[in-house]
């Protein structure tokens, strides 16, 4: 299912790593103002994909197109100023400064030059921070370094600073992972509520089935480096090839 | 620069560089390989290298004046290092191994500037050098002049290295020294004592370096402040030849001596080290450009 | 306010203090100008390393630049002596800061230890090339033009003119660190592929931050070669081996990435240096080797590190976050 004119156009994107294909000839449409799940069992070249459409490394074959711009061969700190952000499996974040900080320094560099950032931060941009900071439940610690948090906490901060940069597409990297069961209907409100207020078009990868059952309205499948099916939530649950790939050893 | 004149009017000389440069870059490739070692096993980039190649020297001019033929000198020369590489372990290397690179550059700078003004204090600035007591060779039908002395200190470089080599894969504690460069916990979970692998690797580069300053002090001469050279050659060879890859620390070494040969022919020995300096930045810049078009980075 | 009504009663109290201090004490008025020498040096060092996290061992690459231009300058402008001094300073300065954009983006994108060594074999080269070079008197150096006036209005000259340059280089340092570029440079210590990816220009930041460092130094050259009387090539302006490698002790002794630590590490450290020199005469370069190895082994974090541990500040009670996150 291919909708014209998709904000990302993933077209027969290949990757290999010396002698591992990671990704083989893999195709896919994240239409604008969607939630996309992207699924498959470890090892499937999910993150591999996301690193491909980051710019994290130049692909072998294929073509990546953003809001119809060829992005293929751009380096990442241009296709994030282009409104491309994604967060970590591992999470990063600035572990010596503070949270608000953190946010601060998240802002959209689309149009940034050496003279703008020669300011403190406005009192306008620290309002924003301090308010998604609030959003996600960092409120409280947004004074603490950013190395004090918990992995879970660091998670939620990353994703705060995702949406301070207020992208046009955000790549999550399974950000329900390492988070405690109890706040993870939270984080897929939020997430939820970022896609339908903020306007964020969400490509996620996800191992908790029930997550991103619940949070995509479309979702690819991934393995061994290929695309193996797609569909809705519901085809997915129920394509033997999909199950086949979670539970049979091939 | 006239002298690139002379090099391409007389060919021959092209030849005798090369030749001189490979038996020179043997005894580069050692020291270069002991830092790797020191690099690999405790992740630490000894800037005091080249201190402990100038330290070996001076031993083994001491102990020739005193009348020890450097045959016998600079065997122990190598162990008086080695006494010394424990000694310093035991006070000051064993606090950085776990701690971040910077630290580790840090802390062998001042024992590197420690040494080098011992050295200047004890020994004086004067250049010393030990005679081999060789004459020179004929070569390829009387058209190369070669030092015997570089002949037998490639040999001798030679033979160290594959004493070195042998140490590490056939004895027990050489191959734990290569089980703890590849996963330090791992290690120490099997049981193996990384205490005392850390405190011989880094007391048995200090001997290789020993050796080869002895080497050094025949082959040309020593001098208090000839300590950061050294260094820099090692970690020039190491980066071009990558961490744990022997031939290429020979090749490297090799390619370095012939380098160094023709710089300091057509330039002048007083461009030599600006020289030297010059191409390693040349090589990280490279290097590095050539990892950041695969998005990585020197790490 | 009460942490900036503290710091501005300090810098008050420094400032009367530096600007009383050679009628006070005029016989150390050489070594007073040193301290500010020192001060500037790891002040300027500590925005690359401390708070950007690129370890520089060639800083003093951009010092020996200024030295030699103002010589230079002094030399063959043909401007009287101010003049030609100022204009000096000024070129100087700027000559380093175009050393730093000219060769930044190559080096700077050299990461981790190797940037280190290989900024380590930057002040090496020009110390060699200096140190061959005729036109600017090889290794015999040069000599600046003698001052017109006495000893002791000389070295008062250049007492308050290094004080001055300090002061600035720390009231400019101090701002950008309140600005968006100073979290800018934080951001790349702490995680540059972050940075990178949420499509901060880590290039630029880089650059221009070496620049700021390079102008500084590039400035402070001149009156230190006139200070001295005579300019070494690898003694004075280009030594690696002892102000390249004193700016990275420093500010590691003082504490690397605060705005306080780089000058407290200069100030024990020149103070111990000067002791060492009196008392140990001969022996003094042996002694900065132990010392050395005692700071970084024992004081990894510093002094300032140490102390703030030690009382258990959080980082909310800083300046620096406090400027940051107050609206």
């Amino acid at each position: 299912m291919s909708a014209a004119g998709a904000l990302l156009e993933v077209r027969g994107v290949s990757k290999r790593f010396g002698g591992v294909i990671a990704n083989r000839d893999v195709s896919l449409d994240v239409p604008a103002g969607g939630i996309t799940g992207l699924i498959g069992p470890n090892g499937s070249g999910k993150t591999t994909l996301f690193n491909s459409i980051a710019g994290f490394h130049p692909i072998d074959q294929g073509s990546i197109r953003f809001d119809a711009h060829e992005i293929t061969r751009l380096r990442t700190p241009k296709i994030a100023r282009l409104g491309v952000i994604r967060t970590f499996q591992q999470t990063h974040v600035y572990r010596g400064m503070n949270c608000v900080q953190n946010m601060q320094i998240s802002t959209s560099q689309a149009g940034e030059t050496l003279f703008t950032m020669l300011r403190p931060s406005s009192p306008a941009m620290t309002a924003r921070a301090e308010a998604l900071l609030e959003f996600v439940g960092l409120h409280a610690k947004r004074y603490l370094p950013a190395g004090e948090l918990s992995f879970g906490q660091q998670k939620l901060l990353e994703f705060a600073m995702a949406l301070m940069s207020e992208p046009r597409l955000l790549l999550l990297d399974e950000p329900t992972a390492g988070i405690n069961p109890v706040l993870i209907n939270g984080l897929v409100d939020r997430l939820k509520r970022a896609n339908a207020e903020f306007g964020i078009t969400l490509l996620v990868i996800e191992h908790n089935m029930r997550v991103i059952m619940n949070l995509a309205s479309h979702i690819y499948c991934l393995a061994h480096g290929e695309l193996l099916a797609q569909g809705t939530p519901e085809a997915i649950r129920s394509d033997p090839r999909v199950i086949d790939a979670y539970l049979g050893g091939r | 620069m006239s002298n690139l004149g002379v090099l391409i009017d007389a060919p021959i000389l092209l030849l005798q560089l090369l030749v001189s440069g490979i038996l020179v870059g043997a005894i580069f490739a050692l020291v270069a390989y002991g830092m790797a070692l020191v690099w690999g096993v405790m992740n630490i980039i000894n800037i005091a290298q080249g201190e402990f190649v100038m330290l070996g020297g001076y031993v083994v001019f001491y102990l020739d004046r005193a009348g020890v033929h450097p045959v016998f000198g600079i065997p122990i020369a190598a162990a008086a290092m080695y006494v010394l590489g424990i000694a310093l372990y035991r006070t000051v290397i064993w606090r950085i191994v776990d701690r971040d690179m910077f630290t580790a550059i840090l802390a062998t700078f001042g024992i590197s500037i420690l040494l080098q003004q011992l050295a200047n204090q004890l020994f004086s600035a004067d250049i010393r050098t030990v005679p081999s007591r060789l004459p020179s060779v004929q070569l390829a039908g009387g058209l190369m002049t070669v030092p015997e002395i570089k002949l037998v200190g490639f040999a001798a470089a030679l033979a160290v290295g594959a004493v070195l080599i042998a140490f590490l894969r056939y004895t027990r504690l050489g191959r734990a020294i290569r089980a703890t460069a590849q996963n330090a916990r791992a290690a120490r979970v099997l049981g193996i004592d990384t205490d005392h692998v850390y405190a011989t690797t880094f007391a048995v580069n200090c001997a290789i370096c020993g050796a080869a300053g002895g080497l050094v002090a025949m082959t040309w001469f020593i001098q208090p402040y000839l300590g950061l050279t050294y260094t820099l050659r090692s970690f020039m060879i190491v980066i071009v030849a990558g961490l744990g890859n022997l031939s290429g620390v020979i090749l490297a070494g090799a390619g370095l001596g012939v380098v160094e040969e023709a710089a300091g022919f057509i330039l002048g020995s007083e461009y030599q080290t600006a020289f030297i300096f010059l191409l390693l930045i040349v090589i990280l810049v490279a290097r590095n450009a050539m990892l950041a078009r695969q998005r990585r980075y020197l790490k | 306010m009460r942490g900036h009504a503290r710091n501005a009663v300090v810098m008050i109290a420094i400032g009367a203090a530096a600007l009383a201090a050679p009628w006070i004490a005029p016989a150390i008025t050489t070594q007073l100008a040193f301290l500010w020498l020192m001060i500037l040096f790891a002040v300027t060092w500590d925005i690359n390393g401390g708070q950007m996290g690129y370890n520089s061992f060639g800083n003093v690459f951009f010092f020996g630049i200024g030295v030699y231009v103002c010589a230079l300058v002094q030399r063959d402008s043909g401007l009287p002596y101010y003049e030609a001094l100022f204009a000096g300073i000024v070129l100087g300065a700027l000559a380093a800061g175009a050393a730093a954009l000219v060769l930044g983006p190559a080096i700077l994108g050299i990461r981790g230890h190797y940037f280190a060594i290989a900024t380590l074999g930057l002040s090496i080269v020009a110390a060699d090339v200096a140190s061959a070079w005729e036109y600017i008197g090889a290794a015999s150096g040069m000599a600046p033009p003698v001052y017109p006036g006495a000893i002791e209005s000389r070295t008062k000259f250049f007492y308050y003119l290094l004080f001055a340059l300090a002061a600035l280089t720390f009231v400019v340092v101090r701002w950008l660190y309140s600005t968006r570029f100073g979290l800018a440079i934080n951001a790349i210590r702490d995680d540059e592929d972050k940075a990178e990816a949420m499509g901060l220009h880590t290039t630029r930041y880089k650059v221009f931050a070496w620049c700021v460092a390079a102008l500084f130094l590039g400035a402070a050259g001149g009156p230190v070669g006139n200070l001295v009387g005579f300019i070494d090539p690898r003694d004075l302006a280009f030594a690696g081996a002892t102000f390249g490698v004193w700016m990275v002790l420093m500010a590691v002794l003082g504490g690397k990435g605060t705005l306080w630590g780089p000058v407290i590490g200069a100030v024990v450290f020149h103070v111990t240096q000067e002791l060492f020199w009196t008392y140990l005469l001969g022996w003094q370069r042996v002694a900065m080797g132990v010392l050395i190895v005692v700071i970084v082994v024992f004081f990894p974090s510093g002094i300032l590190g140490w102390t703030l541990r030690s009382r258990r500040h959080a980082v909310k009670s800083l300046p620096q976050a406090r400027t940051q996150s107050a609206s």
